[in-house]
C-alpha cells in the first residue's frame, strides 16, 4: 500500500529537556523522524523546548518551535500551524503525556488533527497498568498479578493475597519516582503510605514481585497490513529488580532456545495487536521463571523509546526512521533495508556479533543519594559495544564508560570472598566488578548465582575471562597466541600491563603491533552477511578478516564524547553531528568515532564511515590506523567532543595522528593553571588569585593570603567535579581530605571566591588572525553556580556595549595567547567593574547549541571548517558566516534564555543546593520579545509554569536579604500572600513589605499545633518557594528540610535572589496576559534581514511577527 | 587452548581453529545458517544430511541440549562450525551439553574460526565442498580428499533419511482426517502440527508409490521437505502426479519441489541457498509478508507473470521471497494443491505461517 496522500503536514512532539531516563536517544528518533517526513515532501512543524538537540536546528523542520511542551503551549502551535497529523511515537513519555492531555482537552478534535502512529486508544491500553492487565487477560497472556489500592490497609490485605517481596508503584509518579520493593509488613507500611501521598491520585499499585526472574525486551514493528517484525531481542545481564535502563543488556537474547524465544515473539505481537498500535515501534518487556521457563509480560510501551534506538544501533535497522514511513501509510514490504539496499525492511535483523550496553551513573555528583538500583532508573546515560563475543563485547563497554576504576580488575589484589559476595549481592553501580571480585575471591558460579540471579551462562563467560587473565599473568612471556587470545576476549592494553611486571600500555601495543597482532573491523550489516552491505558501519574485533573499504576522498575522523554524564551530554554530540554534515559538504568523507547508542552521531547515516568504539588512546589508535590504510586521513578533529576527545589529544599526536584545530599544545595551555596563568599576565587579564596546594598546610596558607572565602577543586576536570566554596580552615581540612581522594595524581587548586559577581559565558571562533564572537551570555545566578546549572541570557539584558567590548578583547587576547583554532569558550566573572576570567576551554562548550540558535549562526559547523583551514573572512564571504558576529545583534532582536533541568525528584533526599559543582542533566530554552516572557517560558519548559498569584514563602541568608527587598515587594504589590521565617520577615516589615512569619522546621509544631513551614508545603499551601542556603555551604537543616518537600511537592524553589528578580519579571509577563508561540525560523528571519540591513522584524508579545517573514 | 583443527574448501580457502565435538574427519557441503536460536533443531533437521553446517551466529550450545526439541531422530549434519561454543548450558529444559551430543552423534566440529569471513566467502562463490578435520594437519592433503569428496548436484539423499518402515503419529483430540505423509526427511513437528488438528499422519518411506499412499486410504496426502537435489526425485515425483486430483496435496520445501517438477517445472540450484529464520516470504493473493523458516538449497523455477497451464490444470506461484524473489509457492487451481519452498513447521523459526496447515485441513474438509 502506497503512502497516504490525504496528509501534508505533520506536528511533530520532542521529549524535551534530558533528564534521567529520557535522554538523547529522542533526538536521534525525532532528527530521523523529521528527516523522513520532509524527503516525504511534508511541511513539518516541531516542537520541543531542548535546544541542544540536532531536531531543533532550523533546516530540519519548516517551522521549529523552541517552546514548553505543554498542553497550552503545542495548542498555541496547533492553532497557528493547523497540521494534518501529529506524530507522537517518537517523542518519548513527554510527547505522548501531552498528546493524551490534548485529546482530552478536545484540542485535537477541535482543529481536526489526526494522531498517526498509535491512537489515544492504544496509547491508553500500553500506558495504563490496569488496562494493560486487561489486555493480557484478553490473549491470555500470564502477568504478575496486583492490586490497586488507596489505603494503607488495603495495601496490607493485597500483601496477604500476593505474598513478598512486593513492588509498589505509586500511579502517575514522576519517572516512576516513589516505586519500588517491600519485603516485610513495616517497609510495605512505610512504602505505601509515602507512595500515596506522593500520588497525585492517591493510588499505589501492588504488584506481585518476580524478583530475580530473567528479563528481556523485544523491539517490536508493525505496519497498517498487520504485519510485524521484531528488530531485536534484548536480554538483561542484570535480573529482574533493575529497571533496564539501569541494567547491563545484551543483544541478541543469550540463553534462550528456540522454542521459548518463539514463544516470546507471539506473545509481543498478540500484544501490539491487541494494544491497536496501528503502526511503528512498541518495546515489549517479560520477565521468565529461570526454575520453570513461565513467561509473565511485564510491560509495552507504544512507541519508540532508549531500547529501541539501542536496538537501532545494535542491528542497524533504523526504528524511528522506519516508524516515521509506517505512520505515513507505507507497508514494510515497500521500505528498502538501506544498508543492503536491495532486501526490504520487512525482514528481522541477524546478528553475527554481540551487542552490550552498559548504564552510566553519576552517584558521585550527588552525596546521600541511594546507589542501590531498583525499578526506576538512575542513571545518566549508556554506551555500547559490539564484539565478535559477549568477552570482547563486555570489556570493551567497560571500558566505553571512562569511569575511573570500571575496568575489570584482574590484577590487584584479592578481597575478602563474604565481603564481595555482599557487594555483588546489592544491585548497585558497580555490581558487575563486585561479581568479578568475588569470583576472584574464590566464591562459585552457584554461590554468585544464588547471590546475584545472575545467569549461569554469563558468571561462566565472566571465569572465562578470569582463565584468560590468569594465563596472560603466568606466561613466561607474551607469545602471539596467547597476546591473540586475550585481546580476542576484549583485554586492553591497560589491562593485559596491568598483569604483567614492569610494564606499561605503551609497551603492550608496541610488542602487539611488533607480533602483528592488530584488530580487524567488520560491519554491521542487519543480516549476518548474507547480503553485502552498502554502509561502512564498523565496529573492531579480534577476529581474522578486515572489511574496511578503500576510500577516495581525503577523511577526517571526529571523535564524539562517549557517554551522556552529568557535565557531558547532547550539546557535544551536536557539534559532532554539524561537523559530519559541514566536512561531508566540504569535500571529506567524515568518519566518526563514538560508543553512545543514544545519539545522531552514532546514526549511520549522519558520517560517511561510523566506527562504535569506545574512545580510549588504543581503540582510537587502531581506527586511525585502520582509516590510513584504507585512504588519506587529513586529520581528526578532537575539540568538539567535549573532555573525551580532549584529553587524548597529546597522546594521540604523540603517536604520529595528526590533529586539525587548536594544538595539543595549545590546549595544554588552556588546561593548565600555570601556563594559563601566564597566557593572562601576557595579555594583562586578571584571573581570581589563586595558588596550586598539595597538602592541607599548602592550601591553609594560600587561604590565608588570599583570604575566605576560597574556592577548592582538583585540576583538570569537566563538570566541576569535587568542586567547593570553601569558608574556613576546618571546612578546608574537610575538603582537603576528601578531595585527595577524588584524583590522587592532581594537585588541588585553591581560587579567591568572587562574592557577588556577575558571571559571562562566551563562545568564539578564532583561525588564527581574527576572533569571531559567537554569543556574549549573562548567567542569572551570581558566580558560584556552575555556569552549567545557572540560567543564561542571550542577547545580555545588564551588560553594556562597553563591557561587551572589553569581553570581546579579553576573548580575542586569549585565543591569540592560547594559540586557537577553532572554538574557544571562556567563562569571565564580572566583580563590581573588574572583569576576571574564570576558565577558558578550548573546545566547542555545551552552550554551542543555544549559540547558534540564539544568534542564526551555524557556529559548529563555522568552527569545523576553521579547524580545517578556512579562514573566518572566507567564511563570511561563503555567507556561512555574518558580517559582524553574535554579540552585535539587531537591537530588538528576541531575547532567549537557557534554564537548566536538575534530576533532584531522582534523588529524593538529595540537598537540591546549586553549587560549583554541576549536577543539572539537561537545559531548556525560552524565546521571546522581552526576558520576562522567554524567562517564564524558560521556566515552563523546565519545572512548569511560574505562580501568578497565591502564596509565597521566602527564607533567605543574611547575604541575600539586602537584594530581597525589592522583588519580594514587587511579591506583595502583585497580591501575593508573603510568608517568611522570622529573620526575613523582620527585614522585610522594616522595609514595609507586609509578611506573615512561619515556623521553622527546626522549632517545631506550635503549642497548639501551629503547623511548620515544611506543614504547609506538604498541604500543598505554598505556591513559590524562595530559599537560599545559609551561610558556608553545607546542608543546613531548615534549608534542606524546605527544598526537599519543595521537590516533593513539585513547587518552583527558587535558590538564588538572581533568580527570584528573574522570576518576579516573568510572573509579570504571565500577568500581562497572552503568551505567543513563534518558530525559530522567523527569529532567525529577523536577524538575518536585520543583519542585511532589511527590514527589522519585531516579535509582539503574541510572537505574531511584521516585517519579512 | 585445546587441540586444533583445519578447515579448508573445495576453492582452497582455509580456516584454522580449535576442535569441535567428535574429534576426525568430515567431509560435506559448506553452508551457512543466520538462524541465532534453534541450534537443536538445527542440526536435527534431515535436510541437512551431508551439510556441513556454519552458524554465523557466534555463541552456540548456551541452552545445552534437551529431550523436547529434536526434529528427528538424530544428528544430521555432516560437520559443524561455530565461533564460541558454550562452555556451560544455562536452561532449566537442559540434559545435557551441546559438546557432549555431537561427540555422542560422531559430528565432527570446529570452533574459534572466523565464521563471518566463511560465511562472506560462501555468499559471493557460493556453496562448495568443503572438509574439516582435527587429525589432518597438512592442508594440500586435506583439499586433496575434499576435491574427491561428491557434491550436491545429482545426489539422492532422501533415500538416506528416510524411515525404514512406515509410522503412524495418532491425531490429538478427535481424529478428522487422515494423512499419507511421504518421508524425504520430514521434521518431527510437521505430524505434530497435522496431529494438532486432527489428523491421524501415516508416515511413509520415500519409496511409496502412489497406490502406497492412496493404501491408507488418504483424505489427503504430504510431501515433507529433505536433503538433495529435486532433480533425482524421480520416484516422489511420479508418486505425487500420481495423486494429483485424486486427494488433496501439501508439499513443503523438497515438497514444494517435487510437486513443481510433477507439474512440468524444472528446479535449479540457488548460489549459496535460503538458511535462516528471518526469510520475508510474500503471499502473492493477500500480500501480507509471513517471516519465515528456510532450509533449502535448490528452487523451483516456475513464472511470476500469472497461471500457466500444465498437464494438472492451471497453476501460479503463490509465494515469493522478497529478499531475492525466489519462488517460494505453488497453487494449483484446478486440482487441490500447493506446496511451500519453507518451513511453516518451523522449528527453529517463526509461527508466522502455521495457518498453512489450516489450508490444507479446509482442502480436505472441501474434499
Ligand atoms: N513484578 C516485578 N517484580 C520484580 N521486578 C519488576 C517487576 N515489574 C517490574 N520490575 C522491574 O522494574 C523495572 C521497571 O519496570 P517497568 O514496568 O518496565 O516500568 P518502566 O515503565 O519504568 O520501564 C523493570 O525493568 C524490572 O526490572
Ligand atoms: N573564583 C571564582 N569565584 C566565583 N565563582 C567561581 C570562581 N571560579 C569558578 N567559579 C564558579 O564555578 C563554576 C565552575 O568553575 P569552572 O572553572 O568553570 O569549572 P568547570 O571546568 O567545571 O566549568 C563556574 O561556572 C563559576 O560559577
Ligand atoms: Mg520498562
Ligand atoms: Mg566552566
Amino acid at each position: 500500500m502506497p503512502r497516504r496522500t490525504d496528509i501534508r503536514s505533520v506536528l511533530v512532539i520532542g521529549s524535551g529537556p534530558i533528564v534521567i531516563g529520557q535522554a538523547c536517544e529522542f533526538d536521534y528518533s525525532g532528527t530521523q523522524a523529521c528527516r523522513v517526513l520532509r524527503e516525504e515532501g511534508m511541511r513539518v512543524a516541531l516542537i520541543n523546548s531542548n535546544p541542544a538537540t540536532i531536531m531543533t536546528d532550523p533546516e530540519f523542520s519548516d517551522a521549529t518551535y523552541i517552546e514548553p511542551i505543554t498542553p497550552e503551549y503545542v495548542e498555541k502551535v496547533i492553532a497557528q500551524e493547523r497540521p494534518d497529523a501529529l506524530l507522537a511515537t517518537l517523542g518519548g513519555q513527554t510527547a505522548l503525556n501531552v498528546t493524551v492531555a490534548l485529546h482530552e482537552r478536545g484540542v485535537l478534535e477541535r482543529y481536526g488533527v489526526e494522531l498517526i502512529g498509535a491512537s489515544i486508544a492504544a496509547i491508553h491500553a500500553g500506558e495504563d497498568r490496569q488496562a494493560f492487565k486487561a489486555v493480557c487477560d484478553a490473549i491470555g497472556a500470564d502477568y504478575a498479578r496486583s492490586t490497586l489500592v488507596r489505603t494503607v490497609a488495603e495495601g496490607v490485605d493485597a500483601a496477604g493475597e500476593l505474598g513478598y517481596p512486593l513492588v509498589l508503584r505509586p500511579s502517575f509518579t514522576l519517572g516512576g519516582a516513589g516505586s519500588g520493593f517491600a519485603h516485610d509488613e513495616t517497609e510495605l507500611r512505610a512504602m505505601v503510605a509515602a507512595g500515596l501521598s506522593a500520588s497525585p491520585v492517591h493510588e499505589v499499585l501492588v504488584e506481585e514481585s518476580v524478583l530475580g526472574w530473567k528479563e528481556y525486551e523485544l523491539e517490536v514493528m508493525r505496519d497498517r497490513e498487520d504485519n510485524c517484525v521484531v528488530v531485536c531481542s534484548i536480554e538483561n545481564f542484570d535480573p529482574m529488580g533493575v529497571h533496564t535502563g539501569d541494567s547491563i543488556t545484551v543483544a541478541p537474547a543469550m540463553t534462550l532456545t528456540d522454542r521459548e524465544y518463539q514463544q516470546m515473539r507471539d506473545m509481543a505481537f498478540a500484544v501490539i495487536r491487541e494494544v491497536g498500535v496501528e503502526t511503528g515501534g512498541s518495546n515489549i518487556q517479560f520477565a521468565v521463571d529461570p526454575a520453570s521457563g513461565r513467561q509473565v509480560v511485564i510491560e509495552m510501551n507504544p512507541r519508540v523509546s532508549r531500547s529501541s534506538a539501542l536496538a537501532s544501533k545494535a542491528t542497524g535497522f533504523p526504528i524511528a526512521k522506519i516508524a516515521a514511513k509506517l505512520a505515513l501509510g507505507y507497508t514494510l514490504a515497500e521500505i528498502p533495508n538501506d544498508i543492503t539496499a536491495e532486501t526490504p525492511a520487512s525482514f528481522e535483523p541477524s546478528l553475527d556479533y554481540v551487542v552490550v550496553k552498559i548504564p552510566r551513573f553519576a552517584f558521585e555528583k550527588f552525596p546521600g543519594a541511594d546507589t542501590t538500583l531498583t525499578t526506576h532508573m538512575k542513571s545518566v546515560g549508556e554506551v555500547m559495544a559490539l564484539g565478535r563475543c559477549f568477552t570482547e563485547a563486555l570489556q570493551k563497554a567497560v571500558r566505553s564508560l571512562e569511569a575511573k576504576g570500571a575496568e575489570l580488575d584482574f590484577a590487584s589484589p584479592i578481597g575478602d570472598k563474604a565481603e564481595w559476595l555482599a557487594a555483588a549481592a546489592r544491585p548497585h553501580d558497580r555490581r558487575l566488578q563486585a561479581v568479578v571480585q568475588a569470583m576472584r575471591a574464590g566464591a562459585s558460579p552457584t554461590e554468585l548465582h544464588d547471590a546475584t540471579g545472575i545467569d549461569p551462562w554469563f558468571l561462566d563467560q565472566l571465569v572465562l575471562l578470569s582463565e584468560v587473565a590468569a594465563e596472560v599473568r603466568d606466561a613466561p612471556q607474551l607469545d602471539p597466541t596467547r597476546l591473540r587470545w586475550a585481546k580476542r576476549h576484549g583485554f586492553s592494553d591497560v589491562q593485559i600491563a596491568g598483569l604483567r611486571d614492569g610494564v606499561g600500555e605503551d609497551d603492550i601495543r608496541r610488542l602487539r603491533h611488533a607480533l602483528g597482532v592488530r584488530p580487524v573491523f567488520k560491519t554491521v550489516d542487519t543480516c549476518a552477511a548474507e547480503f553485502a552491505a552498502r554502509t561502512p558501519y564498523h565496529y573492531s574485533s579480534y577476529d581474522e578478516e578486515d572489511e574496511v573499504e578503500a576510500s577516495e576522498r581525503p577523511k577526517v575522523l571526529i571523535l564524539g564524547s562517549g557517554p551522556n554524564r552529568i557535565g557531558q551530554g547532547v550539546e557535544f554530540d551536536y557539534s559532532c553531528v554539524h561537523a559530519c554534515y559541514a566536512l561531508h559538504d566540504a569535500g571529506y568523507d567524515t568518519v566518526m568515532i563514538n560508543c553512545n547508542p543514544e545519539t545522531v552521531s552514532t546514526d549511520y547515516d549522519t558520517s560517511d564511515r561510523l566506527y562504535f568504539e569506545p574512545l580510549t588512546c588504543e581503540d582510537v589508535l587502531e581506527v586511525v590506523a585502520a582509516e590510513q590504510r584504507s585512504g588519506e586521513v587529513v586529520g581528526v578533529v578532537v575539540q568538539l567532543g567535549g573532555q573525551t576527545p580532549l584529553g587524548l589529544a597529546q597522546r594521540l599526536k604523540d603517536e604520529g595522528v595528526p590533529i586539525v584545530g587548536t594544538a595539543p599544545e595549545a590546549i595544554h595551555l588552556a588546561e593548565e593553571r600555570g601556563a594559563f596563568g601566564r597566557v593572562l599576565a601576557a595579555a594583562g587579564l586578571l584571573a581570581p588569585k589563586h595558588g596550586l596546594a598539595r597538602s592541607y598546610d599548602e592550601a591553609a596558607a594560600i587561604a590565608a593570603e588570599i583570604g575566605y572565602p576560597v574556592l577548592v577543586r582538583p585540576s583538570y576536570v569537566l563538570g566541576g567535579r569535587g568542586m567547593e566554596i570553601v569558608y574556613d580552615d576546618d571546612h578546608l581540612r574537610g575538603y582537603i581530605d576528601r578531595a585527595t581522594e577524588v584524583s590522587p595524581e592532581h594537585p588541588v587548586l585553591v581560587d579567591r571566591f568572587l562574592d557577588d559577581a556577575c558571571e559571562i559565558d562566551v563562545d568564539a571562533l578564532y583561525d588564527g588572525s581574527e576572533l569571531f564572537l559567537g554569543g556574549v551570555m549573562e548567567h542569572i545566578e551570581e558566580a558560584g553556580i556552575h555556569s552549567g546549572d545557572s540560567a543564561c541570557v542571550l542577547p545580555p539584558i545588564t551588560l553594556g556595549r562597553a563591557d561587551v567590548a572589553r569581553i570581546r578583547q579579553a576573548t580575542e587576547a586569549i585565543a591569540a595567547g592560547v594559540g586557537v583554532r577553532g572554538l574557544l569558550n571562556v567563562q569571565f566573572a564580572l566583580a563590581g567593574d573588574v572583569l576576571y576570567v574564570l576558565e577558558a576551554n578550548p573546545r566547542a562548550s555545551r552552550t554551542v547549541p543555544f549559540v547558534a540558535k540564539a544568534t542564526a549562526v551555524p557556529l559548529a559547523k563555522a568552527a569545523a571548517l576553521v579547524m580545517l583551514g578556512a579562514s573566518i573572512a572566507e567564511l563570511r564571504r561563503e555567507g556561512l558566516l555574518p558580517a559582524g558576529d553574535g554579540a552585535d545583534l539587531p537591537f530588538d532582536a528576541a531575547i532567549c534564555v537557557k534554564e537548566a533541568v536538575l534530576p533532584w525528584n531522582r534523588f529524593t533526599g538529595v540537598d537540591t543546593v546549586l553549587g560549583p559543582e554541576m549536577k543539572s542533566t539537561g537545559e531548556v530554552m525560552g524565546v521571546d520579545a522581552g526576558f520576562g516572557t522567554a524567562f517564564a517560558k524558560s521556566q515552563e519548559a523546565a519545572y512548569g509554569a511560574l505562580p501568578t498569584k497565591g502564596r509565597v514563602f521566602v527564607s533567605v541568608a543574611n547575604r541575600d536579604k539586602r537584594h530581597l527587598i525589592f522583588p519580594a515587594k514587587r511579591l506583595a504589590d502583585l497580591g501575593f500572600e508573603v510568608l517568611a521565617t522570622v529573620g526575613t520577615a523582620e527585614v522585610l516589615r522594616r522595609n514595609g513589605v507586609p509578611s506573615s512569619v512561619v515556623r521553622k522546621v527546626s522549632d517545631g509544631r506550635g503549642p497548639d499545633g501551629e503547623p511548620t513551614i515544611v506543614d504547609r508545603i506538604t498541604a500543598g499551601e505554598v505556591d513559590l518557594i524562595v530559599n537560599t542556603p545559609f551561610g558556608n555551604s553545607g546542608q543546613r537543616l531548615d534549608g534542606y528540610e524546605i527544598r526537599t518537600a519543595a521537590v516533593i511537592r513539585g513547587i518552583p524553589c527558587l535558590t538564588t535572589v538572581q533568580a527570584l528578580g528573574a522570576a518576579v519579571q516573568g510572573i509579570e509577563a504571565l500577568r500581562a496576559g497572552d503568551i505567543g508561540v513563534a518558530p525559530l525560523q522567523r527569529h532567525h528571519t529577523g536577524i538575518v534581514s536585520a543583519r542585511d540591513g532589511g527590514p527589522v522584524v519585531v516579535l509582539d508579545a503574541s510572537g505574531e511577527a511584521e516585517g519579512n517573514d | 587452548m585445546t587441540e586444533s583443527a583445519i578447515l579448508v574448501l573445495e576453492d582452497g580457502r582455509t580456516f584454522r581453529g580449535q576442535a569441535y565435538g567428535s574429534r576426525g574427519e568430515t567431509f560435506g557441503e559448506a553452508v551457512f545458517t543466520t538462524g541465532m536460536t534453534g541450534y537443536q533443531e538445527t542440526l536435527t533437521d534431515p535436510s541437512f544430511h551431508r551439510q556441513v553446517v556454519v552458524q554465523t551466529a557466534p555463541h552456540i550450545g548456551n541452552t545445552g541440549i534437551n529431550d523436547e526439541d529434536d526434529e528427528s531422530r538424530r544428528v544430521w549434519v555432516a560437520g559443524y562450525v561455530v565461533r564460541d561454543p558454550a562452555r556451560v548450558p544455562s536452561s532449566w529444559r537442559a540434559k545435557r551439553s551441546l559438546d557432549d551430543e555431537l561427540s555422542a552423534n560422531q559430528i565432527v566440529g570446529i570452533s574459534g574460526i572466523d565464521t563471518r569471513a566463511l560465511t562472506r566467502h560462501l555468499r559471493d562463490r557460493g556453496a562448495m565442498r568443503v572438509g574439516v578435520s582435527s587429525t589432518e594437519t597438512d592442508v594440500e592433503a586435506l583439499l586433496q580428499r575434499v576435491l574427491a569428496s561428491p557434491g550436491m548436484e545429482g545426489t539422492d539423499l532422501a533415500g538416506e533419511v528416510t524411515t525404514a518402515e512406515p509410522y503412524v503419529v495418532k491425531a490429538l483430540g478427535d481424529k478428522r482426517f487422515t494423512v499419507a505423509a511421504m518421508d524425504l526427511g520430514i521434521k518431527a513437528s510437521t505430524p505434530r502440527y497435522l496431529a494438532a488438528r486432527g489428523c491421524e499422519v501415516h508416515v511413509l518411506p520415500s519409496t511409496a508409490s502412489a497406490a502406497d499412499l492412496l493404501a491408507v486410504n488418504p483424505d489427503g496426502i504430504f510431501f515433507s521437505n529433505g536433503p538433495g537435489d529435486p532433480a533425482t526425485a524421480d520416484g516422489p515425483v511420479a508418486a505425487l502426479a500420481g495423486v494429483l486430483g485424486v486427494k488433496p496435496v501439501f508439499g513443503i520445501c523438497f515438497g514444494n519441489q517435487v510437486l513443481g517438477r510433477a507439474l512440468g517445472f524444472g528446479t535449479y540450484k540457488l548460489k549459496f541457498g535460503h538458511r535462516g529464520v528471518n526469510q520475508p516470504v510474500q503471499d502473492l493473493a493477500t500480500g501480507r509478508v509471513a517471516i519465515t523458516s528456510h532450509n533449502h538449497g535448490f528452487a523451483v523455477d516456475a513464472p511470476f507473470d500469472g497461471p500457466v497451464t500444465t498437464p494438472h490444470g492451471r497453476v501460479e506461484v503463490s509465494h515469493v521471497d522478497l529478499n531475492d524473489r525466489v519462488v517460494e509457492g505453488l497453487r494449483c487451481l484446478d486440482v487441490p494443491a500447493f506446496s511451500v519452498q519453507y518451513h511453516p513447521e518451523a522449528a527453529p523459526g517463526p509461527h508466522d505461517a502455521v495457518e498453512l496447515f489450516d489450508r490444507f485441513t479446509e482442502l480436505m474438509a472441501a474434499g
